[in-house]
């Protein structure tokens, strides 16, 4: 089945003839306009006489004027033969839209504890309480048997406990079962499953696919459908941390009609739906924020604008979500609901970039939940520029540091917010030269204490700290100077906390610098410790190393005060690399080289963690590999500890299963070419006994050879070859 | 196995042959002149002047007096391989793409090209195996392809079958006394053309090189396809080693894309193959185009290839190519 969006559920073979329409048609009638748009009817208002209804019509019109304007004596509240109104009303608003609101945003709300009002447009009461549209017996709605769902975490009960990873290549989408050396073991492997690209969930439950359509999660053992998203034309999705919620984007505003079974005209001209997961409803949707600044370069040419993503950036318990509007403030909105924090946009004025810490943070003296943002604001006028860090919900600004001669800034989160470190790319006064300074906050000690590291002397254009640990790399260049087609040289740089008492964290100190390297990127392994550095997307250098930061043996000296011991484990080299990434459990590492960027030598390379290339492959039109994520582990730190302790005995197991798992390997390999050499064997000799009854002798199958004549073949004719080489020549000056 | 760089032609190689007793190369390039070299250091024996466009084919026969060329200026052309005298010339209306002797060396095929109007076909000479004999004008034998050009062919074992490989991916096999077509099978991808086809030292299989990155190995007799070896270039020639059971497949990116890509990326590389176990052994790099031509030496103890870069590279194999084997393969040798 190819599971695109059109003939998703093609197996069921329906006749057009016999489908009982009436209920779709009931459903999505065009509805002719009625001129009764902009009428509502307001049920479920408390009873009142003739006195009492001026003040309730004025209690209401203060309700109703807040989302539209009623229409001059547009309140009619009828009273009845006894002198009492009957707990309804008819409205009439300016327009139809604000009718529409007004149902959208007053239905349902309660006036007081007795009473809750009933907002609906006057042609839907038309429309559905109409006569006969309601039967006069109640018929409980009827409720689908429950149906067991496929467990969606199955993957991770595999008894060898392997990984899988995702693999795109022509048109062709498959989930592989990781098998190290060996061709991996397909799990599922489908013709069309993505228009675009593919992507896993943070947790690894759900597989993504983008269509023209909209989104679709897949999982499950039998990788059936989970959820589906209609968002026409979407490009782009993200997830909450923890898969509760979904973002899309489509460059083009999404065009909804009136009929749309999911989209509502709420949607109506937005780019972003932020969709709840096990609903598949749309919670809110929103219009792409145009970044400020000129549209147009000095020529005339319209500006292509870099799309900040995710824009909308996720709080790491998947309560808040949270998106800034360059320069003037950034929008909290609280999950479920997506309502406005407060309502009201937090005012940052200049903000430039927040981020969320990647974990909920534990602040020395603070008990309360919180989750942190981190931002920074360039200098404005005189006053200087900031970082800050602010607690959400309390709104409370934790700690801010002013900082000068700023030209940009980038906020790096430590994974359990520990740090955060603000690369600060500073110019000098003349602004002719930049040198970066790190800022690094201690989000965990009392009040926040900021070390500086800034004996950098370069640029630095890549950072990344130690997944779960205090340490970090980052990658330096000299000024490029100008008018050079060869990229500069870069410089890649480790630096740990010194050792310190009990559990503190040392101050920050260099351990190395590796000169003379090309590499841009860095790939600390999930779990901390090992980390590659490597070269992607360059014309002339594509090398990785593997480099262990506790290496067990001999510590050099002069390190001895630092918490690292940095190694070299390995090198590797993957030609037209353009993509890297670590398995989830940092066993594995997988470079990739894909045909979205060029077309040579598509494929992937398996190395394991200290950069032994376990297996390469290339794939013509191999588009993208992705590890499947796995989400956090259920044992306990004691259980985990415990693991640890007997790991010995544990790899014995697996290491006697891996071995009789190739050795029943190379038997099979031995088996078949001793089969295949057998069969050629024969096949050799039925020919020959076939030439012979065709009366063909065999030696004369190579043809006339020399000497049949009878002449005794000649003595092997000895040539003598005489080669001069000039050892040494010398020169000497006689006289 | 340090290969020995033959520098004496100006433009892309078409063609190299060993001699029967492989102690001379002779090789055939667009730049209209047939080389001859000592294989055992690569010295240049003479050159055969008098074509008049590129030249695509060679063949020497196996009492290495009588060579025949062929090319793009229509003619195959006699010379007597002493002295380089041209001992005759048969025209054609269109180019030839290939010539071979049968194993007799008594009888000479010729594949003409289809152009302007004209068919494809296969011309067979007899010829006396005389250096000042009189040759016929009119060949014994006329094949024409009516379904699809043929691009490569030869004389089976004994020369009893013709055997061609078409433009549209079959082969087909004739009688060699009667032109009668026995077999046409689409042995490659369909309409993907067959770019080689060489023979086993006993001339009972053959193999197959085509642009569908694959080689396949072929019987004579049945045209059954016995091995297939996929790789992930375009292939431009294929030829099976005596001595050990390996074969050796050359290509790379078509000649026209090659400015445009890196010498890596154009997979100018020999490659090794298990004959048997139709697994990758090794590669060669050296060339920086694609290669157009591989040969074995008779004997099997080295191998020259001439590429598309102009050069010709001949090696000669080591001890340990010689000692390399499977471990089923040494069960069966101690037997």
């Amino acid at each position: 089945m190819a599971p695109s969006y059109d003939n998703l559920d093609a197996e069921e073979e329906l006749d057009d003839i016999e489908i009982d329409y009436s209920d779709l048609r009931d459903a999505y009638e065009v509805r002719l306009e009625e001129g009764l748009d902009a009428f509502v009817v307001i049920d479920g208002l408390p009873i009142v006489n003739e006195e009492q209804k001026e003040k309730l019509i004025k209690f209401l019109l203060r309700k109703l004027n807040s989302v539209g304007k009623v229409k001059e004596d547009g309140v009619f509240m009828p009273l009845g033969d006894n002198g009492k109104s009957e707990g309804f009303a008819f409205v009439e608003f300016a327009a139809a839209e604000q009718a529409a609101a007004a149902v959208k945003q007053l239905h349902g709300t309660p006036l007081d504890k007795r009473h809750t009002i009933a907002v609906n447009k006057l042609t839907d009461i038309d429309r559905y309480g109409r006569e006969g549209r309601i039967d006069d017996h109640y018929e409980p709605p009827y409720i689908e048997p429950f149906q067991e769902k496929e467990h969606l975490r199955s993957w991770l009960g595999d008894p060898s406990a392997r990984d899988q990873f995702c693999m795109y290549r022509g048109d062709k989408v498959g989930v592989f079962w990781n098998e190290k050396e060996d061709p991996p073991e397909p799990a599922v492997d489908r013709d069309h499953w993505t228009d675009l690209f593919i992507q896993w969930s943070p947790l690894g439950t759900y597989l993504t696919s983008l269509h023209k359509q909209g989104v679709q999660l897949w999982g499950g053992k039998s990788w059936s459908r989970q959820s589906r998203f209609a968002h026409p034309g979407v490009r782009l999705v993200d997830f909450s941390p923890n898969e509760m919620f979904i973002t899309t984007w489509s460059p083009e505003p999404i065009q909804v009609n009136e009929n749309h079974p999911v989209l509502s005209l709420e949607e109506d001209g937005k780019n972003y739906i932020i969709w709840d997961v096990a609903t598949c409803k749309p919670l809110r949707s929103f219009v792409t924020l145009d970044t400020p600044g000129p549209t147009t370069d000095e020529h005339g040419n319209p500006i292509r604008k870099k799309l900040q993503w995710p824009a909308f950036k996720w709080s790491a318990d998947d309560k808040y979500v949270a998106r800034m509007t360059q320069g003037q403030s950034i929008s909290v909105y609280e999950l479920p609901k997506m309502n406005l924090l407060d309502k009201a946009s937090i005012k940052i004025e200049g903000v430039m970039d927040f981020e969320w810490a990647p974990a909920s943070p534990r602040r020395e003296g603070n008990r309360n939940y919180e989750q942190i943002f981190c931002y920074w604001t360039p200098e404005l006028g005189s006053n200087p520029a900031k970082v800050g860090l602010m607690s959400i919900p309390s709104k409370e600004i934790i700690r801010t540091r002013n900082l000068f001669n700023v030209s940009d800034a980038k906020l790096h989160w430590q994974s359990d917010a520990k740090f955060v470190c603000v690369k600060v790319d500073r110019h000098s006064k003349s602004k002719k030269s930049l040198a970066t300074n790190l800022e690094i906050f201690r989000v965990e000690e009392k009040g926040v204490p900021v070390e500086v590291v800034d004996s950098i002397k370069d640029t630095v254009i890549n950072f990344s700290w130690e997944p779960k640990g205090d340490r970090f790399v980052l990658i330096t260049t000299p000024e490029i100077p100008a008018n050079t087609a060869v990229p500069p040289k870069t410089s890649v740089a480790f630096f740990c906390p010194e050792k310190a008492k009990g559990n503190a964290v040392g101050n920050f100190k260099h351990i190395r610098t590796i000169d003379k390297k090309n590499s841009n990127s860095i790939y600390w392994g999930p779990k901390g410790r090992f980390v590659v550095v490597a070269t992607i997307q360059n014309q002339s250098s594509f090398d990785l190393d593997f480099w262990d930061l506790d290496f067990e043996g001999e510590r050099d000296e002069k390190d001895k005060d630092l918490t690292a011991n940095l190694q070299l484990m390995g090198s590797g080299e993957h030609y037209g690399i353009t993509d890297v990434e670590w398995d989830p459990t940092g066993r594995y590492l997988i470079t990739s080289s894909s045909w979205w960027k060029h077309q040579m030598e598509n494929g992937y390379h398996l190395y394991d963690f200290r950069g032994t290339l376990l297996r390469e492959e290339h794939i013509e039109g191999f588009k993208q590999i992705a590890w499947r994520k796995r989400p956090p582990t259920l044992l306990s730190k004691d259980q985990q500890k415990d693991v640890r302790k007997k790991l010995r005995d544990y790899s014995k197991e697996f290491e006697a299963e891996d071995l009789a798992k190739k050795n029943t390997a190379t038997r099979a390999v031995v088996e078949h070419r001793r089969r295949l050499l057998e069969e050629w064997n024969a096949w050799r000799q039925r020919v020959m006994e076939d030439l012979e009854d065709e009366g063909v002798d065999p030696e004369d199958l190579r043809g006339p050879q020399d000497g049949k004549e009878g002449e005794e073949p000649e003595e092997g004719q000895v040539v003598e070859e005489i080669v001069e080489e000039i050892i040494k020549e010398t020169e000497e000056v006689v006289g | 196995m340090r290969p020995i760089l033959l520098s004496g032609h100006e433009r892309a190689l078409t063609q190299v042959k060993y001699s029967r007793d492989g102690d001379i190369i002779f090789s055939v390039s667009k730049d209209h002149v047939i080389c001859a070299w000592f294989s055992i250091n690569g010295e240049r024996l003479g050159t055969y002047h008098g074509h008049q466009g590129a030249l695509w084919t060679v063949d020497v026969d196996p009492s290495t007096t009588l060579l025949a060329s062929g090319g793009a200026d229509n003619t195959i052309r006699l010379w007597e391989v002493k002295t380089g005298r041209l001992l005759k010339t048969w025209d054609f209306p269109t180019a030839i793409k290939r010539v071979e002797f049968s194993p007799d060396g008594r009888r000479l095929l010729g594949v003409t090209e289809k152009r302007m109007g004209y068919l494809g076909t296969i011309v067979v000479f007899d010829i006396i195996l005389e250096v000042d004999a009189d040759q016929t004008n009119e060949p014994s034998l006329r094949i024409e392809c009516t379904e699809s050009k043929a691009t490569v062919a030869g004389f089976s074992y004994v020369g009893k079958y013709i055997i061609a490989g078409h433009e549209d991916g079959t082969v087909s096999q004739y009688d060699a006394k009667t032109a009668e077509q026995y077999l046409n099978l689409t042995v490659h991808e369909p309409d993907i053309p067959i770019t080689d086809l060489q023979w086993s030292a006993d001339r009972t299989y053959f193999i197959t090189a085509s642009k569908d990155k694959t080689a396949k190995l072929v019987s004579a007799v049945d045209l059954e396809v016995l091995k297939t070896y996929v790789t992930d270039t375009p292939l431009n020639s294929a030829a099976i080693t005596p001595v050990k059971d390996f074969v050796i497949l050359g290509g790379g990116q078509a000649a026209m894309d090659v400015t445009t890509t890196s010498a890596r990326q154009g997979k100018f590389e020999a490659r090794f193959y298990h004959k048997i176990f139709e697994e990758e052994i090794g590669r060669v790099r050296g060339h920086f185009g694609p290669l157009n031509y591989v040969a074995v030496h008779p004997e099997g103890t080295g191998y020259c290839s001439g590429g598309e870069d102009g050069y010709v590279r001949v090696h000669h194999f080591d001890k340990a190519y010689f000692d390399f084997l499977y471990e089923v393969e040494r069960e069966q040798a101690k037997i």
